[in-house]
This record gives structure tokens, C-alpha cells and sequence, in this order.
């Protein structure tokens, strides 16, 4: 009973009240400060620019984690064992780190590949490419994290039966390996997507933070609180912060509990 | 439920079906792209990043490090990720057992709050957190521009790490073995140190790792909680992206090249931890 109060109060103190008075303060004066940020076009370009970026990047990091799962748990290779370990690199990297190694390669005066680029009419850096490139590779792992142990629990072994009645590969990815995996698939995104329109560090390194062209949504929250604008601040968070609670009230909702004693 | 955060080692990766079988063309190919895809976005930049820092020689890395303000600004990152983590240890590991043991009403929602700093926007955290423990906190307490910031942004982000390792192994252990213990006169803390603790070593490892880890690589919640004051609140983060934007890349990926380090030995003491409860299991 005290190891339950010490938790809740801890969890309360750490999370749920701070978080609740995000939402209190946005409503302070009723819908002004909400309708104040939706009115304002730059914060509209930017809250587009978040939503567009983060699809991309999610279909990329969902087509790229589904293959690599399925490499990972059905075929081997020499290097897998390297490859699942530099695959969760991502998520311990500081974003800042990000966002300077992606500077140093596609950097369009001094980068490795950069120049190159430009001179070809494709700029990354400053531009819509380099922010896609930035949240791509912070929300890397996710889809793979989710996947990989839903493939390695329904087995192999009716693929291989599919396989036996002459489907094709693709046949059998579609009818047989998708639906199996398909909760693992939707959590990833779901996870990813949440992780991706709330990228900060990477993207303020990369984006060059121009006032309707790539500023993004979370930049817009410290812009609009440096500014003193913190009605603006607390609304804008308030809309990252309602996407971020209803992905995890989602997933979690759905998936089964892992804290269930087995029975 | 989610190990959004990163488990890295569940149950499931013991009972691993038969081995898989070798590419075929189309899977080769498919292994060609993820490669080319992976190097271009993940392996050639960070290569960057160690070659940059490399490029002014050893002495040059070693000023870079050892500049005054970048190395009281590692010593407070290093430092405060430590304390933090020690602090998830236990908290991470009490929650964790509330989490499994108990059963009580709104116990749904405690599993939401944890993993909410995993998912909400860095900045967003440190704006939460600002509102609590900021100029205008209703509870009348001001740490922003402290130390004390710094701490509390760390433990706000790395909240799920601890809790989401623990917790499936804590569900898995065999309450039989409690029970016999028991049985046989040993006090509650006795079994909780000689039957439960050293199952769980494993899963606080690689959580504490994990938080570590986090902690140490922070930067969004810290920008408008810490005030980023030289000498005093200024983290590794917040440094290396004060030399981007110098325009002293060389600088930068020096500083960066030493987070980098970080990263990879926590992964590889992640790694080792896994391999050794897989071997045990």
C-alpha cells in the first residue's frame, strides 16, 4: 500500500500534474489561445509541414522496418548480428548529433556528398529533404522493435505451407505474413508517427528554422515561448501533447498487458 | 503493453523459432537496398561525425574536449545522467512491481503516464515540466535555470526505460519459488534480495543502461527549462549545437564524437547483458 502511494505520488508529481496544466493554461481564456495560433498562417504552414513530414517519414520507416524485420527473423546472413545492434543506434544518439552528422555529409558548402547535390538542384540541408532525413532516422527502429518479436512468435510455418501450394513470395507476404504481423505493424506506426511530428533537436540543426518555410511545430513552441507569446507556446504543445497521449492511449488500449500475471 | 520503450530484451527472444534460411535473389536485393538506405542515413553520417573530429589530430580533439566551459558542460551531463539513472533504478523498479503485484483501480492509467515521455515532444516536456516547477508553479517552487532543472528533465524523459525492462521479467518470475522461501522462514526483504533481486539484475541493467544512455544524449527538454547557462546548466547537447551554429563544425563533431562513444559502449553493454540472460534462459 505505501509502495502504491510512493508510485502514484511520484507519477503524479513527474507526469500527470504538470502535464494536465499544459492543458490548463492553454485554455486560460477560454479557445483565444488556440484560435490565436490557428490564425496565425506561419503556425498553420508549420503545423502542414509536421503533419507532411511525418507521413513520409513513417511510410519510409515502415516499409524499410517490415523488410528488415523479416531479413532479420527469417534469413541469415554474415553481419545480422552487427546489423540488429547498430539498428537501435538511433535511439541513443543525442538529435543534435543527428542533425550535425546529416550537416557534415549533405551540408550543402563543406559536406561529403552536399556540393554535389546542390550542383545536381537538390538541396537537403535548410530544405524539406533534410528535416524528412532527420525524423526518418530518430524514429528508425521503432517499426522494426515492434515487429521483429511478432514475427519471431507466429513462426515460419505457414508461409512455408503457403509456400508449398505455390504461392509466390508476394503472394504469401500479403495473404499470410501481413495479417499475422499486422497489430506489431500498427503499433510501430502508431509510435513512430507520435515520435516523428515531436522531433525537436535533429530537425532544428537541419531545418534552418525559417519562419513559414521549415519551421516546424515544435520549433514554433520555443520560438512562440522566447517571444513571450506563452499563450501561443502552451497551445501548440498543447496540440503535439494531444497527439503524443491519444498514440500511447491507443497502443496501449489495444495491446495486451505485459504486466498480467500470467494465470 | 508498450514497450514503445524500447525493451531490449523480452521474453520472446528466447524462444526463437528455427533458424532462418539462406537470401535468395529477391531478399539479397532486398538486403542490398536496406544496407544503402541504412549507410546513407545512419552509418556514412556518423562515420562523419568521428572523421570530422579526427581531422584536427589527437591535440585538437583534445583541446576541443577540454575546453573549460565543453568539459564542466560533459561533467554536469555525465554526472546528472548518472544520479538520474540510480534514481530510475529504484523508482523504475518499485513502479515496475506495483505494476505487476498489485491490482487496483486506475492502474491503466498509471501505464499511460509512463510512457507518455517516451512519445511527447521533448520541447513539450520541458514546457510540462516548466509549468509545474516554473516562475509561475502553483506549488510556489522555481528551479528553472538550476541544476535541479536539468535533473528533473533528465528523469522526466528517461521515466519509461527502467520500468518497461523490468516489468515482463517481474510478470514471468514464478511466484512458486517466493512462496516455497517463505515457507521455509525467510522474511519478506530476504526474498526479495536472494529470489527476486537476482532475477531482475539483468532487466535493471539494461534499463539503467538505457536511461543512461538518454540522459546523457537529452537536449529538447533542456532549451527553455535550464536556461542553458554557461559553466552552470549548459549540457554536451546544448554545447555542441552553440559550435554548429558558430559555424565550428570541427568543434562540434569533437564534442559530439565523445557523445557518440557513449552510445555505442552503452550498446555494447546492452548487448553483453542479453547475451547473458539468453544464455541462462
Amino acid at each position: 500500500m505505501v509502495k502504491r502511494l510512493i508510485v502514484v505520488a511520484y507519477l503524479f508529481f513527474l507526469v500527470a500534474w504538470p502535464l494536465f496544466l499544459v492543458g490548463q493554461n492553454t485554455f486560460e481564456g477560454g479557445l483565444d489561445n488556440l484560435r490565436g495560433i490557428l490564425a496565425d498562417p506561419d503556425v498553420v504552414h508549420a503545423l502542414r509541414l509536421s503533419l507532411v513530414v511525418a507521413v513520409v517519414a513513417v511510410v519510409i520507416n515502415t516499409v524499410f522496418g517490415v523488410g528488415v524485420s523479416l531479413l532479420l527473423v527469417r534469413y541469415e546472413f554474415p553481419g545480422k548480428r552487427l546489423l540488429s545492434a547498430l539498428l537501435d543506434v538511433p535511439l541513443s544518439v543525442s538529435p543534435i548529433v543527428v542533425g550535425l552528422a546529416l550537416v557534415l555529409v549533405y551540408g550543402g558548402r563543406t559536406g561529403w556528398f552536399g556540393p554535389t547535390l546542390e550542383n545536381a538542384g537538390f538541396q537537403v540541408i535548410f530544405a524539406a529533404p533534410g528535416i524528412v532525413l532527420a525524423t526518418v532516422f530518430v524514429a528508425l527502429p521503432l517499426v522494426i522493435r515492434e515487429v521483429v518479436p511478432v514475427l519471431e512468435e507466429v513462426g515460419d510455418e505457414q508461409e512455408q505451407a503457403a509456400r508449398s501450394l505455390g504461392a509466390n513470395a508476394l503472394q504469401t507476404f500479403w495473404r499470410i505474413t501481413l495479417p499475422a504481423i499486422r497489430w506489431g505493424v500498427i503499433y510501430g506506426v502508431v509510435l513512430s508517427l507520435a515520435r516523428s511530428l515531436g522531433e525537436f533537436g535533429a530537425v532544428k540543426v537541419v531545418s534552418g528554422n525559417v519562419l513559414g518555410e521549415t519551421r516546424t511545430t515544435t520549433l514554433v513552441v520555443e520560438e512562440k515561448y522566447l517571444n513571450f507569446d506563452k499563450g501561443g507556446a502552451y497551445a501548440a504543445a498543447f496540440l503535439l501533447a494531444l497527439v503524443a497521449v491519444a498514440a500511447i492511449t491507443v497502443v496501449s488500449v489495444l495491446r495486451p498487458s505485459s504486466s498480467e500475471v500470467k494465470q | 503493453m508498450t514497450s514503445a520503450t524500447l525493451a531490449p530484451d523480452r521474453p520472446a527472444a528466447a524462444r526463437r523459432s528455427a533458424r532462418g534460411g539462406r537470401l535468395t535473389r529477391a531478399s539479397g536485393l532486398g538486403l542490398g537496398i536496406a544496407m544503402l538506405w541504412f549507410s546513407l542515413l545512419v552509418l556514412i553520417p556518423l562515420t562523419a561525425v568521428v572523421v570530422t573530429a579526427s581531422e584536427g589530430g589527437w591535440s585538437g580533439f583534445w583541446d576541443a574536449v577540454t575546453n573549460e566551459q565543453t568539459a564542466a558542460a560533459i561533467r554536469l551531463t555525465v554526472g546528472t545522467a548518472f544520479g538520474v539513472t540510480l534514481v530510475n533504478v529504484v523508482m523504475g523498479t518499485l513502479i515496475a512491481w506495483v505494476l505487476v503485484r498489485d491490482r487496483f483501480f486506475g492502474k491503466r492509467l498509471l501505464e499511460i503516464l509512463i510512457d507518455i515521455p517516451f512519445a511527447l515532444p521533448t520541447i513539450v516536456a520541458g514546457l510540462v515540466l516548466l509549468s509545474l516547477y516554473g516562475p509561475e508553479s502553483p506549488l510556489g517552487v522555481d528551479i528553472h535555470n538550476t541544476r535541479i532543472a536539468v535533473f528533473l528533465a533528465f528523469l522526466f524523459v528517461t521515466l519509461p526505460f527502467v520500468v518497461r525492462t523490468v516489468q515482463p521479467v517481474l510478470a514471468e518470475l514464478d511466484p512458486e519459488v517466493e512462496e516455497a522461501a517463505a515457507s521455509l522462514g525467510a522474511s519478506r526483504f530476504t526474498t526479495f534480495r536472494r529470489i527476486i533481486l537476482p532475477s531482475l539484475t539483468p532487466a535493471i541493467a539494461a534499463g539503467a543502461a538505457l536511461s543512461f544512455a538518454r540522459g546523457v544524449s537529452e537536449y529538447g527538454s533542456l532549451v527553455l527549462l535550464s536556461g542553458n547557462l554557461p559553466m552552470r546548466t549548459e549540457v554536451t547537447s546544448v554545447r555542441i549545437l552553440s559550435s554548429i551554429e558558430n559555424d565550428n563544425l570541427d568543434s562540434a563533431a569533437a564534442v559530439a564524437a565523445v557523445l557518440l562513444a557513449i552510445s555505442f559502449a552503452v550498446i555494447v553493454v546492452l548487448d553483453v547483458i542479453q547475451r547473458r540472460v539468453v544464455r541462462r534462459g
